[in-house]
């Protein structure tokens, strides 16, 4: 979605961080020109947009910089998981089966003789992928049929809010289930079933942003700047795209950075049903759900996956709050 | 012959009247859950190349439907319109395809808004929202688009185009967000140029300078400039002819100085009447009794009828055609001849 903001937002956005100490946030909305005198002299005024004023607050937001360093380290543990561990996570000491965490394996052992670190690092990659395709796959289907859906209103929108409706009446986990289970085929290739997850999710998943987007599109079309596109000839894809959509996707990136949290946490309970992941792919789910059986014997196999997932959850809701703050101009005068 | 050829000759046999855009009989209805309400009863009106028209009217009296139609912004549904013509050097508008007529707004018929705040687009920059006219209708490059847009915003007498054509709306005074609108409207040297009450929202000595500069700019380019207005003083320095709404029909048309000389209808008397003067001071204001009347439920004959105080029983019946008092000077008055002898 960020390839809808205009290219010279980036530099010109913000201003230095002196400046933006010396302004309250409450005046984010009046015209102010933020005018650097030395960058005057230069013949360059700074200036700041709508998405400047929100990266501002968000810098200063502590609650930001948590959830942006939980969230960097689980996707560098995504990419890199080599750089936490050197310890195979399918290597299977069976003779140290449910060992408890020690100096050489700091979080124990699994029933299998798995080491429970390398696996928590290494179950990052399949958690934060399905969270991400879904996340991600619910957004851009949802915003592009709850787009079409506002700017055509009408037949068009009464059918589309209907089928959106019958979606939206399934519960998530229920439909997720017999969906799951209808394909559960052979293949049991790792990215077939992370794609299988995944896709089961965007499925159950869009009519939430679709609904955000299109009330948020009903709210932006009656401006006089949407009239006024129209009387300089501008055609209807031009103006849902280009005026409509940036002025109206705010909530649906707070939404979606949320449901990024949310979508891992459904993928693991997915998983300990079951039907989601399943061995030989290592994530948490799949963790949690061969930990049940031994859980009051060797509760560190549950604890440890159960920690990173809700880790990793937790800062993707912290970071939508934080946007969610950032964005909501009530929200500034704190 | 069949009828069909006759239905055709019809429409060829119009006359040419070689007028830049001429409305003629234009009906608007808009249909809502309580029925249908007629904003526009029968309009004709015409403007030359270089002509300021000035439309003036109350809130209600169909002015901003009358500009929405002609440039066909106007949401259908719930606006329909059941008759009328609009040409556009020659061609009916109304009968176009949506495509053809896409390409007709904005280099052939541009228009400004009452409120150009809102009539900005928050989240680009002002400079980014004059170089796309050149991006969408003239295919130009973004950085030849954005060397017009800084020319534009000097055309607009903008200070320091240069360092400003990256700013945002918001960072603009009200003036000078008129400014740019009228820049991004006369971007593509527009025949026709509307504008809805340009000057309403800004304070008065911002107000003279906008209409110092779209006069300047009307003359510069040759454009043909409909002025929608409720406002007298504005209309009297600019325009050249006046049409005075009212109900959603036209109630006078003259010259400027026939229609503050010689008003021919009694609503017209009533609003010249009603402006405040100076040497009045202390007496108190006149003002036309009543409110407009209700869209979905208009009287029979005169629309005016319910307020005027020269009413006759003529005017609750019958509804008043044009009568011709000069050469360019016609009122929907029974009674327009006695009113102009006084």
């Amino acid at each position: 979605m960020t390839d809808t903001r205009p290219t010279s937002t980036g530099p010109l956005g913000g201003g230095d961080l002196n400046q933006a100490s010396t302004l309250s946030g409450a005046d984010a909305g009046s015209a102010v020109v933020v005018t650097d005198p030395t960058a005057a002299a230069q013949g360059v005024e700074r200036v700041r947009s709508v998405r400047g004023d929100a990266w501002r607050d968000l810098r200063r937001n502590p609650l930001f910089w948590v959830a942006a360093v939980i969230i960097t380290v689980f996707v560098v543990m995504a990419v890199f998981p080599t750089l936490f561990t050197s310890v195979d996570p399918r290597e299977a000491v069976l003779s140290e089966s449910s060992k408890s965490p020690d100096a050489q394996n700091i979080f124990g052992r699994d029933r299998q003789g798995y080491d429970i670190y390398a696996r928590c690092i290494y179950g990052a990659r399949a958690s934060i992928l399905v969270g991400l395709i879904s996340a991600v796959g619910a957004a851009i289907v949802g915003t592009i049929i709850g787009l079409v859906a506002g700017y055509r209103g009408g037949w068009v929108d009464a059918v589309i809010s209907r089928v959106a409706e019958v979606f939206f009446a399934l519960p998530l986990l229920l439909g997720a289930i017999i969906i799951l289970y209808t394909l559960r085929g052979d293949d049991d290739s790792y990215l077939w079933i992370i794609t299988q997850v995944s896709l089961v999710i965007i499925v159950l998943g869009w009519p939430n942003v679709f609904r955000l987007l299109r009330s948020s599109v009903l709210q932006v079309k009656p401006n006089d700047y949407v009239l006024a596109a129209r009387a300089l000839g501008a055609s209807p894809w031009r103006i849902s795209y280009s005026h409509i959509l940036p002025n109206a996707i705010g909530p649906v990136i707070v939404i979606s950075t949320i449901n990024f949290g949310a979508y891992i946490s459904t993928e693991a309970a997915l998983s300990f049903l079951g039907i989601g992941l399943r061995p030989p792919t290592v994530s948490w789910g799949v963790m949690i759900s061969a930990a049940t059986d031994s859980m009051r014997s060797s509760p560190h196999t549950l604890l440890f996956p159960a920690l990173f997932l809700s880790l990793a959850v937790l800062g993707f809701i912290m970071l939508g709050d934080a946007i969610r703050d950032a964005f909501d101009p009530k929200s500034k005068a704190r | 012959m069949t009828s069909a050829p006759d239905v055709v000759l019809e429409r060829t046999d119009r006359p040419d009247t070689g007028r830049l855009l001429e409305v003629r009989d234009l009906h608007v209805d808009f249909k809502g859950r309580d029925g249908v309400a007629h904003a526009i009863n029968g309009v004709d009106l015409h403007l030359d190349r270089g002509e300021t028209l000035a439309i003036l009217g109350e809130s209600g009296s169909g002015k901003s439907v009358t500009a929405q139609a002609i440039m066909g912004i106007l949401d259908m549904p719930p606006a329909v319109i059941p008759q009328g013509e609009i040409l556009f050097e020659g061609r009916d508008l109304l009968r176009m395809k949506a495509a053809e007529r896409r390409k007709i707004r904005g280099p052939e018929i541009s228009m400004i808004f009452q409120d150009a705040l809102s009539s900005l687009n928050p989240v680009f920059p002002v400079g980014w929202q004059i170089a796309e006219m050149f991006r969408q209708h003239r295919g130009m490059n973004r950085s030849d688009a954005k060397t017009e847009a800084v020319r534009l915003m000097d055309l607009v007498n903008i200070p320091a185009a240069k360092q400003r054509v990256n700013a945002y709306p918001h960072q603009f005074s009200g003036g000078m967000r008129q400014r740019i609108m009228i820049a991004m409207a006369v971007a593509l040297d527009p025949k026709v140029l509307i504008a809805d009450e340009p000057t309403t929202a800004l304070d008065v000595t911002v107000q003279a300078q906008v209409m110092e500069l779209l006069k300047e700019l009307q003359e510069q380019f040759q454009m043909g400039l409909i002025l929608i207005t409720h406002d007298l003083g504005v209309v009297a320095d600019v325009a050249d002819r006046i049409n005075v709404m009212y109900g959603g029909s036209i109630m006078e048309s003259a010259d400027v100085l026939d229609l503050y000389g010689h008003p021919g209808h009694p609503y017209t008397q009533g609003l010249l009447d009603s402006i405040p003067r100076l040497d009045m001071k202390g007496q108190e204001l006149f003002a036309i009794k009543g409110l407009p009347p209700s869209l979905t439920n208009m009287p029979e004959g005169c629309p005016f009828a319910p307020r005027c105080i020269h009413v006759q029983d003529k005017c609750r019946t019958v509804f008043p055609p044009l009568v011709e008092l000069g050469p360019r000077h016609h009122s929907a008055c029974h009674f327009a001849k006695e009113l102009v002898r006084g």
